[in-house]
């Protein structure tokens, strides 16, 4: 920001405007000085890495510069499906993330404020709880003898042990379950800012209970609602514990496939360039997210 | 939109609310008239809000009665009661532009969609909005912001439109625009009309009559000339204006105030403590205070204010009690002002001077 001319800024008029300017820069030098820390963490610990192994993956197997592993990626249909899998399996847990955590949500929001909380720990126990842990006991819930599986013949609901682990079923489940309060807490958060008025108003105007909820509360709500999709979608795209202990070699995602990369074929090359990829697509959906964001913000402001 | 609506009256009859041990509604009793504008003044805390929610249906109440005409709606949803209401805040919807705002009530009465442009433009109209349709709310001033409330209250022409001190958050000069518009709107309707507010000046201005509302009581429901120059208890002469309070002796139908016999509108009533109550502009200080036949009081004036418009002088009596005159501040007036420390002459007429009762407050 340019300083503003003064007419008088010269002499003995300009009373302490030197003085002041100083003063301006070394506050803004000291704040600069607070996040030198985290910017400096930032770079040494994400910025560096990821250019790091953004190098790597240009380089072939002896050292020389080559697009070799990009063409793999582009010419072997496997590639194509670790791909389609990893949206698909993010996709999917997404959509269950908001089908049982929009009405979760929104009960909490109509709940006073002390219960709502108390609900709202127990929502967010297990996100305390190691995430290995909570992945080795659904196995242990959910494996052919598990409690599932047990208690379920044991009340007649099916005679023969269901497959709910290693396959996509039990990878949902558990990817589900790591990530429902990632939805729920923006969600809720929304809702609680989404003035009472506006549904008193919508009833006094004449709107049943119902016909309020679809036509003001909803639509006050999505911004939460699509910030929260968004950061439990963009978050699944990288799961690897889960897939890999609960998919049963059946779900493979990017993630998995990179593990492998490095632990059985040493290639870090190849599992850079995924990495790489994986981080383009996923950048390129943010990007196109936050233009749809944007849109929401123009058609409204979602509540106070 | 020109013909005007049918209004109804109200009738509420022990309306009671407890919140734990603090009785929010202590029984009221009021009786709105067909096409009335009446308006609910307290404090704040002092149940005005309460009573209106409960009319909305948006709180429900312990006991009591409310009839819309011969309808009781006590126990009535608030989206069948079919009242306007204009909300503090107004609670204009952030994700609906102007005209879908006030097209919301219509809609949800399955009025044909070429009424409803051609009703919501005429209440964009009524409220000098005509061409705003397309804007957004969060880009109109809170005026504008009002006028729009407004016109989604009334679009659906109601029998009974309700206010929650709506103008509360506009600047003073809006405000007083604001309820000179407000009345003339509700006169060209006649919907019968509850206005809350804890301004008693916007009480005074716009209300066929006020009920003065505490602690979840309706002390006083009168108009306004009466509430203000015949106030019920010395709550509502304190609440509803300026006023002074002096003690009396009420001897045998005689009414003296530190030893000098005084003139009042009203005998002294049997029994029950009497105070008596000036309203400053209708006290004289000064020679002019003496006039044959009127009150006079001599006090010490302790401050002499000057407010613009007024001058404010405020004075002690012998026996302690206080007295203020208040005068329009011409040059003329303000050179006749006594100093501060003078003991002055304070006259004041025999139909100005109020016995009210010394209740609590």
């Amino acid at each position: 920001m340019p300083a503003p001319e003064y007419a008088d800024d010269s002499g003995a008029t300009a009373l302490n405007a030197r003085g002041l300017r100083r003063d301006e820069l070394r506050e803004r030098l000291a704040l600069l000085g607070l996040g030198a820390p985290a910017i400096l963490l930032v770079i040494v610990a994400m910025a560096v890495p990821v250019a790091w192994l953004f190098g790597l993956s240009f380089l072939a197997d002896d050292g020389s510069f080559s697009l070799v592993h990009y063409r793999r990626m582009i010419e072997q249909p496997s590639y194509a499906r670790i791909f389609l899998a990893t949206f698909n399996v993010s996709l999917l847990t997404t959509a269950v993330c908001i089908v049982l955590g929009y009405p979760l949500a929104y009960v909490l929001s109509q709940l006073p404020r002390r219960a709502a909380n108390l609900c709202l720990i127990a929502v967010m126990l297990p996100f305390w709880t190691s995430l290995l842990v909570r992945t080795y006991a659904w196995l242990v819930l959910l494996q052919r003898q598990g409690l599932v599986n047990t208690w379920g013949m044991r009340l007649g609901l099916w005679d023969e042990p269901l497959a709910l682990v290693h396959n996509l079923s039990g990878t949902l489940i558990g990817m589900v379950h790591i990530m429902l309060p990632f939805l729920v807490l923006p969600v809720l958060g929304t809702m609680r800012s989404i003035d009472q008025d506006y549904v008193k108003a919508a009833a006094n105007l004449g709107a049943s209970p119902t016909r309020a909820f679809w036509t003001v509360f909803f639509p006050l709500s999505l911004p939460g609602l699509f910030a929260g999709a968004l950061i439990v979608f963009i978050i699944c795209l990288g799961f690897y514990v889960t897939p890999a202990v609960l998919g049963g070699g059946k779900v493979i995602m990017v993630s998995n496939q990179i593990a492998s990369d490095i632990e059985l074929f040493f290639n870090w090359g190849a599992a850079s360039s995924l990495g790489v990829v994986l981080l383009i697509l996923t950048l390129l959906f943010l990007y196109v997210a936050s233009r749809l964001t944007r849109l929401e913000h123009v058609l409204g402001e979602g509540g106070r | 939109m020109t013909t005007r609506a049918a209004s109804v009256p109200i009738t509420i009859r022990g309306v009671a609310k407890a919140y734990g041990t603090v009785l929010a509604l202590d029984h009221v009793d009021v009786d709105v008239r067909s096409g009335e504008f009446l308006t609910l003044l307290g404090p704040s805390g002092s149940g005005k809000t309460t009573l209106l929610m409960v009319l909305a249906g948006f709180i429900r109440p312990d006991r009591g009665s409310i009839r819309f005409g011969e309808t009781e709606v006590i126990r009535l949803a608030p989206h069948k009661r079919d009242v306007g209401m204009v909300f503090q805040n107004y609670a204009l919807f952030p994700h609906l532009d102007v005209t879908a705002n006030i097209a919301f009530p219509l809609k949800l009465r399955g009025v044909p969609a070429a009424d409803i442009a051609r009703r919501v433009e005429a209440a964009l109209e009524m409220v000098k909005l005509a061409g705003f349709g397309s804007r957004r709310v969060n880009q109109l001033s809170g005026g504008q912001r009002q006028r729009v409330a407004l016109a989604r209250a009334i679009v659906f022409e109601p029998r009974i439109v309700l206010m929650d001190e709506p103008l509360s958050a506009l600047d003073k000069q809006l405000r007083e625009l604001m309820q000179i518009e407000l009345r003339q709107l509700h006169d060209k309707l006649g919907m019968t009309t509850i206005y809350v507010t804890h301004d008693q000046r916007e009480a005074l201005t716009m209300s066929d009559r006020v009920a003065v509302i505490a602690d979840g009581r309706v002390m006083q429901v009168d108009t306004p000339r009466a509430i203000y120059d015949h106030p019920a208890s010395r709550f509502v002469a304190k609440f509803v204006g300026e006023s002074t309070f002096l003690k009396v002796e009420t001897v045998g139908g005689e009414c003296r105030c530190a030893g000098v016999p005084l003139e009042v509108a009203s005998s002294p009533a049997a029994g029950g403590a009497m105070v008596l109550m000036l309203r400053p502009e209708r006290v004289r200080v000064g020679d002019g205070g003496r006039r044959d036949g009127h009150n006079v009081l001599e006090a010490r004036v302790t401050d002499v204010i000057y407010q613009g418009d007024t001058y404010l002088v405020q004075a002690v009596l012998p026996d302690g009690g206080r007295i203020s005159a208040r005068g329009i501040a011409s040059a003329a007036a303000l050179g006749r002002v006594p100093d501060v420390g003078d003991v002055a002459p304070f006259g004041f007429d025999a139909q100005d001077a109020v016995l009210v009762a010394d209740g609590a407050g």
